[in-house]
């Protein structure tokens, strides 16, 4: 039993709704209890879709318990069956219906419905929606696929001189994190290369477009958390083998290009040597030296977050200070690549560990999820997002790729906005009392009109969502005490010592967005050496200690 | 071929039934939320009160994407996630379930009540919640009183998962055996809609009135022969079958909505306490006034467009009531989940007889009535809005009607315009 605030992943069952819901002519009988339909809404309200998933769901309620819920799964199968006349059908149970043990595969089969039907068993007491996901692909990868399979140990037939390579893209679902545009992306950067493609599965793949699956020389596979097993088996079965780059940032872009282009067999410089991304030279020009060294929390799915470390890091000169995943299925990759920045990875899907992390690391940026925005939110650090779980933010108007090199460009734009500039920083911290550049001024672009900072009282979460979406009564020039962006830390005083009032005072010409870094890092350093009370000295004592 | 439409409304009448009034009853998938739902505003009512969802991953990956928007800080809701061994064996569940609420009223000192709810996955292993409950009072009692309710889909829907959490409070509640008649008001209302009510009963002279949930766990309302229990809320029929086994007379009233709905719901109390007709007309006056003139700015919008209820909150009847007789809508089908014909009489009664209730759902079926009846405005759920937009029909979503304060005088020009704002943005969008 897990005490669960939130939670980053759905249950099994979501994951395979993703790739119903991802693909055409193919419809999903789900034996679950009433109630179990909410999850339609990530699909119509969420990601904005306008037909409803292709699922439906048995709804049984404690009176069927008593009586034949297993009919009742047949007569929902065969009336989804009739109605919507699928080329294929996945049939398979929620966490309940596992429970009560019903067989859906065994049921539907007996129903000799005139249409492939995939049976699924997605233990919900074990697994998440990731998870569900990948296996639901892999089951209709392998049924459809499988009927090709050559014998074994066959040697893959070469392809005849003068075709042109082709490649399958596997990964993109329902309700990923731009998988939309990065799909775009990555059909754009292969037909610029000469490679063809074959099959895009599960988004937008019909039924038999997987049993064609075989035709392509490789595979690419864009989000290992869906595609993995699949195409693990692919090249089992059929020799196919699959790109283990992910092309997020401009430096793994170009290391897909050449992973591409030697599986196809094809020369990759002359498409390199043209390259296009804004990214290295927006991160060499001068503006950026302020990103220098910023101390960045990284945490998402093990794709997202992975890729995210390396462009930080080596792309945009972070300091990468943490790095996690909730996909404990990657979690070895993960700590693997956390070595490679000198931290220790977060494996959890614990929202309340990952809270905890990004307080003591006090970083100046955070790359999480939509969780992370909020927690990062509260402590006043700035945050961009860089993976699901997805919020209907995550579906933009415009087209807004994380892969290839115009994702490269969405990335240095969406994780460099949301930080203070270089010259601001400077200015702030020379003439911290001009009366516009105060802690309770909105930003001054807002012509004085901009909602003050969100005050950090923390007491009561609706009042800090509303705080963060009313705007705030204008302060008044020259106070800087309207608002409290940092509780006064009354009880480490206490224990250790309390500030003594002028160092109180020259706490306070630190620029707001630092100041409860200064404090905390101040107290600290007081505690840790048994010092009664904070002078001066003391506060830039700690400063020098902590100075990087 | 016969209209889907007609084959509905030739129902045999039902014998049993105390209104005259036909119900279709189909049996199918049903688009509905389950009883943990209700918890989303619970949590925020109670101030004091946690909810821990003894359920699976789905249950809570459902309350969180339920809420429509995310909240992120810590809430006063969370879920304890079943897992394998947990289903192994159930006295491992037990101390599991002792161990995370121990864990859990650490985190929160400041909670003073704390709901174990059931679940559909609880539900089936058979975990006795109530047990757990006592077995935890024991050990946590005096800080904290440990009570449980079911909001599983299996033996709730969306509404009636609040109807299980206040029935639930009732056995807490202490007694008066006083038989001085005292109000009671049942149902979650918004502290703003409440105080208005509070103020109109106090004018009113009606002055021993309480309401129920209570803003404070600490403050429950006395309960006994004297209590007269004025339900705000359509979908309280376990609460009040509990209220009576405490001695509680149950009013039948119309609902509060809209300026005839609460005046008649006001005048239910009035009429008991005894107050002169002239003296209710008085004190009620300027806010009635002022509720007609915010329908007026309305009516014109709506009167005479057919509207369709998709099943979701029980407060489907009572909406359709307020739209039609006081904005002229007419409701071509209106459906609930569950049809409580007592409490809904006399809202009932006020529909057309050519209005179609029905009761239950398979959601294919009503999609293909829905679609052939082509109603100006189609009241639903999230999962079925943006697909039947897309489909070229106006449509409002009904957790809005839960979430906002829609009852009373003063919110009746805000519900009106729950139902007119969709209509009106179809007019204005030019792409």
């Amino acid at each position: 039993m897990q005490l669960t605030v939130w939670t980053y992943e759905g249950p099994p069952h979501i994951g395979a709704m993703r790739i119903a819901n991802s693909m055409q002519g193919l419809h999903y009988v789900l034996h679950a209890p009433q109630g179990d339909t909410y999850a339609d809404l990530l699909f119509t309200m969420i990601e904005r879709n306008n037909v409803r998933p292709p699922v439906t769901y048995t709804t049984f309620q404690a009176r069927d318990l008593g009586s034949d819920t297993a009919e009742l799964f047949k007569s929902s199968a065969l009336a989804a069956y009739e109605r919507f006349r699928p080329e294929a059908m996945i049939v398979g149970a929620s966490c309940t219906a596992e429970l009560i043990q019903d067989d859906p595969g065994g049921l539907a089969k007996a129903l000799g419905l005139d249409c492939p039907v995939i049976p699924l068993e997605l233990p919900a007491y074990q697994k998440k929606e990731n998870w569900g996901a990948a296996e639901t692909f892999y089951q209709l990868v392998r049924a459809f696929a499988g009927t090709r399979a050559p014998a074994p140990g066959a040697a893959r037939p070469a392809r005849a001189a003068g075709d042109r390579a082709r490649c399958n893209i596997l990964g993109p679902t329902s309700l990923g994190f731009r998988h939309r545009d990065d799909v775009t992306e990555i059909q754009r950067l292969l037909a610029d290369l000469k490679i063809d493609v074959n099959v895009v599965a599960p988004q937008g793949a019909r039924p038999g477009d997987l049993t064609r699956l075989p035709d392509a020389d490789f595979n690419v596979v864009l989000y290992p958390e869906v595609a993995q097993n699949a195409a693990n088996w692919l090249k089992r079965t059929f020799g196919q083998p699959f790109t283990t780059t992910i092309p997020i940032g401009v430096t793994a872009t170009r290391d897909f290009v050449k992973e591409v282009c030697d599986l196809a067999g094809i020369d990759s410089q002359t498409y390199l040597a043209s390259e296009r991304s804004r990214l290295p030279w927006y991160s060499r020009s001068i503006d950026s030296t302020y990103l220098t060294g910023k101390r960045v929390f990284i945490f998402g799915d093990a794709t997202h977050a992975m890729a995210a470390a390396r462009v930080a890091s080596i792309e945009l000169g972070f300091k990468v200070v943490g790095l996690g995943t909730y996909s404990r299925e990657f979690a070895r990759d993960v700590r693997q690549a956390a070595v490679q920045y000198g931290v220790e990875a977060l494996i959890t899907d614990d929202y309340l560990e990952v809270e905890q992390a990004v307080r003591e690391l006090h970083p100046e940026l955070v790359l999480g999820t939509q969780m992370e925005r909020h927690i990062a939110k509260r402590l006043g650090v700035p945050c961009a997002v860089i993976s699901a779980p997805i919020h209907v933010q995550d579906f933009p108007a415009r087209y807004a790729p994380q892969m290839g090199f115009e994702g490269a460009n969405v990335l240095f734009d969406t994780w460099v906005h949301p930080l203070m500039m270089g010259l601001e920083e400077h200015l702030l911290q020379m003439f911290r009392d001009d009366f516009e550049f105060h802690d309770g001024a909105g930003p001054s672009h807002l012509g004085g009109h901009g909602g003050a900072r969100e005050a950090q009282s923390g007491a009561d979460d609706i009042a800090a969502e509303i705080a963060a979406t009313t705007p705030a009564p204008l302060a008044t020039p020259g106070s800087t005490d309207t608002v409290v962006l940092e509780r006064p830390a009354v009880a480490a005083a206490d224990e250790v010592g309390g500030w003594a009032t002028e160092a109180e005072q020259e706490l306070r010409k630190i620029p707001f967005f630092v100041r409860g870094k200064a404090r905390r890092n101040t107290e600290r350093y007081a505690a840790d050496r048994g010092i009664k009370n904070i002078t001066i000295e003391t506060l830039y004592d700690a400063k020098a200690h902590y100075s990087r | 071929m016969t209209s889907v439409l007609a084959t509905a409304k030739a129902l045999p009448k039902e014998a049993c039934a105390s209104s005259e009034r036909p119900v279709l009853r189909q049996r199918g998938q049903r688009e509905v939320f389950c009883g943990l739902t209700g918890i989303i505003w619970l949590h925020r009512k109670i101030q004091d009160a946690f909810f821990l969802v003894v359920g699976s991953r789905t249950c809570a990956h459902l309350i969180q994407s339920a809420a429509g928007v995310m909240i992120f800080a810590e809430p006063r809701f969370a879920t304890a996630i079943l897992d394998e061994r947990d289903l192994a064996g159930l006295a491992d569940a037990n101390e599991e379930l002792d161990r995370v609420v121990g864990r859990l009223l650490e985190r929160r000192p400041d909670i003073r009540m704390l709901f174990l709810v059931g679940s559909c996955p609880s539900e089936v292993i058979k975990l006795d919640l109530s047990r757990a409950a006592e077995r935890l009072s024991v050990q946590h009692t005096p800080r904290v009183r440990i009570l449980n309710y079911s909001g599983s889909g299996i033996e709730t829907t969306f509404t009636q998962g609040e109807d299980a959490c206040l029935a639930a409070l009732v056995p807490e509640l202490p007694s008066c055996e006083s038989s001085t008649p005292r109000l009671l008001v049942a149902g979650a209302l918004a502290d703003i809609v409440e105080d208005q009510f509070g103020r109109i009963f106090a004018e009113l002279g009606i002055d021993d009135v309480s309401f129920l949930p209570p803003r404070k766990s600490g403050d429950l309302p006395a309960v006994g022969p004297g209590t007269r229990v004025l339900l705000a809320q359509p979908f309280l029929t376990d609460t009040a079958a509990r209220l009576q086994e405490r001695g509680c007379e149950i009013l039948t009233a119309q609902f509060p909505y809209g300026v005839e709905g609460t005046t008649a719901w006001l005048a239910t109390a009035a009429e008991l306490w005894n107050i002169p007709r002239d003296r209710f007309d008085e004190v009620i006056a300027p806010a009635a006034a002022r509720a007609r003139k915010a329908l007026d700015a309305h009516k014109f919008r709506l009167s005479g467009k057919r509207v369709f209820f998709f099943p979701d909150s029980q407060l489907e009847i009572p909406l359709a009531r307020f739209l039609h007789e006081e904005l002229g809508m007419f409701p071509v089908e209106v459906g609930t989940p569950y049809l409580n014909r007592q409490q809904m009489a006399l809202d009932l009664d006020k529909l057309p007889s050519e209005t179609l209730v029905s009761e239950g759902q398979d959601v294919e079926r009503q999609l293909d009535r829905c679609r052939e009846a082509k109603p100006d405005l189609i009241v639903c759920g999230l999962g079925l809005a943006n697909p039947l937009e897309a489909e070229g029909f106006t449509t409002k979503w009904s957790i809005e009607l839960l979430f906002t304060p829609v009852q009373g005088f003063e919110q009746a020009g805000d519900l009106a315009e729950l139902f007119t704002r969709p209509l009106l943005r179809r007019t204005r969008l030019e792409v």
